[in-house]
């Protein structure tokens, strides 16, 4: 009795069944499910791709090298992100501390391009309601960012953590499993690099 | 945790020298993306863009988000979600743009 009180008070990650642990089973389901979401914003920005009545159009606001940096930021912070948690499960808080604020810089820099390129967009006279593109393509690049935004203060909480030395590897799962929110964000947005701005 | 998760299947992962090979893929997998979209390549252009795309895609997911180490579960919860999504996107492209005729 003593022994399994002990175990429970040392490891309070729940497991399944299955064997698996039971947050990481209900996150992947929550990303399951987030696919479902996405996929239903860039069907409607497919379907409704090249039918605009008036412009603006695509080829018109889009700058392709901004995008690319901005691509390239949300990339290299996919990278960082491994390395974080990597970092916390050694138990290097100078390692995880480093990583984690480098995956919240390049995420909010990502936001700031996209606000740059919303702001640039509205002033070319792009707005939510000018026509098909402007609808379909602030909705799906919104949600993404708001998705972003989502990422970036949930980091910002696990920096904190860390600072304060409440993260030990025994919880590197919470630092996983913000990983795997993050990288499903940058896998979407790899989705939506080629599909909006590369195939116009 | 480390012990714990591999016990029931889970945790595991590459090395950071690893990680940082995938990132430069990744940048270079983007580099050519760009580079397709400046070429110009006609016809090709678009499938092997979807095909660059797709395998940024599966880097990421295999192994930053661990799936290549992870239980086959988590596998398939996920390809549920995505394979429902790329149908779903698929089948209204067709519909819109490839036979558009048959929608009113």
């Amino acid at each position: 009795m003593a022994d399994a009180s002990a175990a429970v008070a040392h490891d309070d990650h729940h497991y399944t069944a299955t064997g698996l642990n039971s947050w990481k089973v209900g996150f992947w389901t929550f990303i399951g499910s987030e696919c479902l979401f996405f996929g239903t914003l860039i069907s409607t920005y497919m379907v409704y791709k090249g039918e605009s009545l008036v412009g603006p159009f695509s080829g018109d606001v889009f700058d392709i090298p901004l995008t690319t940096i901005s691509t390239f930021v949300l990339l290299m912070s996919s990278l960082a992100m491994v390395l974080a948690l990597d970092g916390v499960q050694r138990g290097n808080k100078k390692l995880a501390l480093t990583w984690l604020a480098a995956v919240i810089v390049l995420g909010a820099t990502f936001l700031g391009f996209q606000v740059y390129e919303f702001n640039h967009f509205y002033h070319e006279g792009l707005s939510l309601s000018t026509n098909l593109l402007g609808s379909s393509f602030y909705v799906l690049t919104g949600f993404h960012g708001a998705h972003v935004t989502i990422g970036v203060i949930w980091l910002t909480t696990l920096f904190i953590m860390s600072a304060m030395n409440k993260l030990p590897p025994e919880k590197a799962l919470n630092v996983e499993i913000a990983g795997l929110y993050w990288h499903f964000v940058d896998i979407v947005w790899i989705v939506i690099f080629v599909l909006v701005y590369l195939i116009q | 945790m480390s012990g714990h998760a591999d016990a029931h299947g889970e945790g595991g992962h590459a090395s950071v020298g690893f990680y940082w090979m995938i990132g430069g893929i990744l940048a270079v997998l983007t580099a050519l993306e760009v580079a397709a979209y400046y070429m110009e390549l006609g016809a090709v252009e678009i499938p092997l863009l979807i095909g660059l795309s797709i395998a940024k895609f599966v880097l990421v997911v295999m192994f930053f988000m661990h799936l290549k180490f992870d239980s086959r579960i988590f596998t398939g919860v996920f390809m549920a979600g995505m394979v429902l999504a790329v149908f779903m996107v698929g089948a209204l492209i067709l519909l819109y743009h490839v036979i558009p005729g048959l929608v009113v």
